[in-house]
């Protein structure tokens, strides 16, 4: 039973990721994006909308890799092996995406050191998406060969193909959707509701055309990802209710509502985690030779499992109210003295 | 090598942020109150230029540990497979207490001003605490390495697996204690010996003066705390690491009255130590607490299983050495608390604080070097070693040397941002004292 908890955490932790992580990565997508005659007063809409929970937002990450390792150890380094080039890289863009955040707001001496932490930071906030979708990509792609013998086909081939970088392709724009769909509730003039409610157009074309990417790399690929999407009732009320709320959003930005727009974007994503998770589940890893990893046949001891979801049933009972209540608390319009950091 | 040289700087490096990090919210907390007590502004801006470092290492550690999260597994994947159910447990709680301190730090560093002052002190409070709840689960899971418990082995096969068993094993509290108060040691006394710089120089002496001594005074009570713990902690390494024990000594032959020995250069070849202090007796006290029992030496070990003798032995010199330096300053300081309150200013006393920011910090690389390598050549004490749990993919070296490059970028880059910080408290400052330069 534990183990459904366990499981029920991973896709929370994965799909929190996403929304708040994604959204964070996209505030620099869309700053790399921003001419340069207003980056920097995106900066500012952005880091005051994002710092207080910048940290927050990325330990989901964390949750996730805890989980996959306590729970379930096969998986985890499976994927540590065959996909270690990849997240090494992510790895970079990760260090490298924190530490400029951190400096340039912590920075005491305003110089030209300020830009070298924006390139850093708009740089890596694109490449830890890109390889985190790629990442998310290889695990479902069937390339990881547990049975190859030569560098290539053991640690490149498992990781560089078409559809994974698709698919990395795909996790950027969303990214970038999801922070501009953000940043409209921040705006603080017409100006900027406009700019950024451009930037959220733009990105919700390029999340389509990616999206259009890998369903064609899939067909190259031999990968069957139509049948995966569409071949369940879940599958095509998912991407339905995906699609519907997508006119809607668009109908209420017009409308020029704040906050539902924000709910509408994070049940996208929810629908698309749930059509891309939903009908190989519970196999999380599917391997070349056919063979697949399982959340349910690869799951460690039993007692491991309890153990863990026990630890997170009472992680969350603190996490969860103390997050809402940091988000709740930052959200209110009268921002305190927050350019004072 | 390659592997073990990458985690080894890895963690070498998240050990000093993570100190730091879990440490200085408590320094941060207590300027924090006296500020709330005596509504002196100083306080207040000691409080927010420490919460500015503490982002700063907070931001890093968290990257640096995120990092380590997954080595683990690009470099370890057959331990992993095999331990990760099993240690499992602190790793868990840990995500939880590395959350709260996460969030906690929002609420800190963006609060001022926008909620009741005790609940924003309270969540200042609230990031030590759960920093240092995930620095001894951490170190947990590290005792677990040293001292394996919580399953039982059979052909091969992990089975009969406990998690709670294996976070609670038998090293987990000496363990976690020595290095809590290593961290507090270290930390109280690098802030402090950046304080007695600044004081020493003349810059916003008020200011440097106050922070001075709430870090000194967690420093010092830590340093001479510290021996107790690390006779707690000698004791469980004779009882579970007997070769990690003899390798600290450089203790070669297993004889009564088992002499402690200071200094000296061991000759493994000949299997004797040259240029060396000898105590008799004192080994065998230190840890039976009787002078005649005999400590298991290096020659009752096979030749397969010992760590690298030199390093651990001079790591644990090392260690022991600057534990004792900064014990002696400790003593120092409350003399000057008690009796000397002149001495605060005096230049010899501030050059040797300033002497000491370091020092807490290479005893805590140096401890952590004798607990690592004298735990080889094994990964998990007595069950796997480390050769059979490398990953199997090629070329880690190229890894490794990436690695060695971001930290060492990091590190510089680190100290410089802390160096405009302090530079700048003149500046960012100034309203809470006149200019003293």
């Amino acid at each position: 039973m534990m183990i459904y908890v366990v499981m029920g955490f991973l896709w929370l932790a994965l799909l929190l990721y996403l929304v708040m992580g994604g959204a964070d990565f996209g505030a620099g997508i869309i700053e790399l994006f921003t001419s340069n005659a207003n980056k920097s007063r995106t900066r500012r809409i952005m880091y005051n909308a994002i710092g207080p929970i910048w940290e927050a937002n990325h330990m989901w990450l964390i949750i996730a890799i805890v989980i996959l390792f306590v729970g379930f150890p096969v998986i985890y380094t499976t994927m540590s092996t065959y996909l270690h080039i990849p997240l090494v890289i992510m790895l970079m863009g990760i260090i490298a995406r924190g530490t400029a955040l951190t400096f340039r707001n912590y920075d005491a001496v305003t110089d030209n050191m300020q830009r070298v932490y924006n390139k850093i930071f708009v740089y890596s906030s694109f490449i830890t998406p890109l390889f985190l979708g790629i990442i998310a990509g290889s695990a479902v792609s069937g390339r990881i060969d547990t049975g190859a013998t030569d560098f290539l086909s053991a640690y490149v081939y498992s990781w560089l193909n078409l559809f994974s970088v698709a698919i990395g392709f795909f996790t950027v724009a969303l990214c970038g959707f999801l922070a501009a769909i953000y940043l409209i509730g921040e705006a603080n003039d017409e100006a900027e509701t406009k700019s950024f409610i451009r930037k959220a157009r733009f990105m919700n074309i390029a999340a389509v055309v990616a999206g259009g990417l890998v369903f064609i790399a899939s067909v190259t690929e031999q990968i069957p990802l139509v049948e995966w999407v569409f071949g369940s009732i879940i599958g095509v009320l998912a991407v339905s209710a995906a699609s519907i709320s997508l006119i809607v959003m668009w109908y209420l930005i017009v409308k020029g509502k704040r906050f539902i727009i924000r709910v509408l974007a994070g049940f996208q994503m929810t629908m698309i985690l749930l059509t891309t998770t939903y009908k190989h589940y519970p196999n999380i890893v599917i391997l070349k030779n056919g063979g697949y990893l399982s959340l349910i046949a690869d799951r460690g001891a039993d007692k491991a499992i309890e153990g863990l979801g026990i630890a997170l049933l009472i992680g969350s009972l603190f996490i969860l109210p103390a997050l809402g209540y940091l988000i709740y608390s930052f959200q209110r319009k009268d921002k305190g003295d927050l350019a004072e950091h | 090598m390659a592997a073990r040289s990458q985690m080894a700087l890895s963690l070498g490096f998240h050990i000093i942020f993570s100190c730091i990090g879990m440490v200085m919210p408590f320094f941060m907390a207590v300027s924090h109150f006296m500020y709330l007590k005596t509504n002196n502004p100083v306080y207040r801006n000691v409080t927010k230029a420490w919460s500015k470092g503490v982002a700063i290492f907070f931001a890093t550690g968290a990257v640096s540990g995120t990092v380590l999260s997954f080595e683990l597994g690009l470099l370890w994947p057959t331990f992993m497979k095999h331990a990760g159910p099993i240690f499992g447990m602190p790793f868990s709680l840990e995500g939880t207490a590395f959350f709260i301190e996460a969030i906690a730090l929002g609420f800190f560093l963006y609060g001022w001003g926008r909620f009741n002052k005790w609940f924003h002190w309270f969540t200042g409070v609230v990031v030590g605490i759960s920093g240092l709840a995930s620095g001894i689960l951490v170190v947990a899971a590290n005792a677990w390495m040293n001292s394996p418990s919580g399953f039982t082995l059979v052909n091969g096969k992990y089975t009969n697996i406990d998690p709670i068993k294996a976070m609670f094993n038998p090293a987990w509290f000496s363990q976690a204690l020595h290095m809590s108060v290593a961290a507090f040691a270290a930390t109280g006394f690098a802030v402090a010996g950046v304080h007695a710089l600044m004081i020493l120089r003349k810059r916003n002496v008020d200011f440097h003066m106050r922070s001075f001594r709430i870090a000194a005074i967690f420093g010092v009570v830590a340093a001479i705390l510290q021996p107790l713990s690390g006779d707690i902690s000698a004791k469980m390494v004779a009882k579970r690491q007997p070769a990690k024990l003899a390798a600290m000594e450089a203790h070669f032959k297993t004889e009564p009255y088992s002499p402690l020995i200071i200094g000296g250069i061991p000759d493994v070849k000949n299997k004797k130590v040259d240029y060396v202090l000898e105590l008799p007796g004192m080994l065998s006290f230190m840890v039976y607490d009787d002078f005649k029992t005999p400590v298991k030496g290096l020659d009752q070990i096979p030749l397969a299983d010992q760590p690298p003798i030199a390093v651990t032995h001079y790591a644990f010199q090392l260690m022991v050495g600057l534990g004792m330096a900064m014990m002696a300053l400790g003593v120092i300081y409350l003399i000057a608390l008690a009796k000397k309150k002149s001495w605060f200013t005096k230049e010899w006393f501030l050059k040797l604080f300033i002497a000491a920011t370091p020092l807490g910090f290479i005893a805590v690389e140096a401890g952590w070097t004798v607990t690592e390598v004298g735990r080889q050549p094994w990964i998990i004490q007595g069950v796997m070693r480390t050769k059979d749990a490398v990953t199997p993919m090629p070329g880690i070296g190229y890894s490794f040397y990436l690695f060695t490059a971001v930290y060492f970028t990091l590190s510089i880059a680190v100290i410089f941002l802390l160096y405009r910080q302090i530079k700048m408290v003149p500046v960012l400052y100034n309203n809470a004292e006149p200019q003293t330069h």
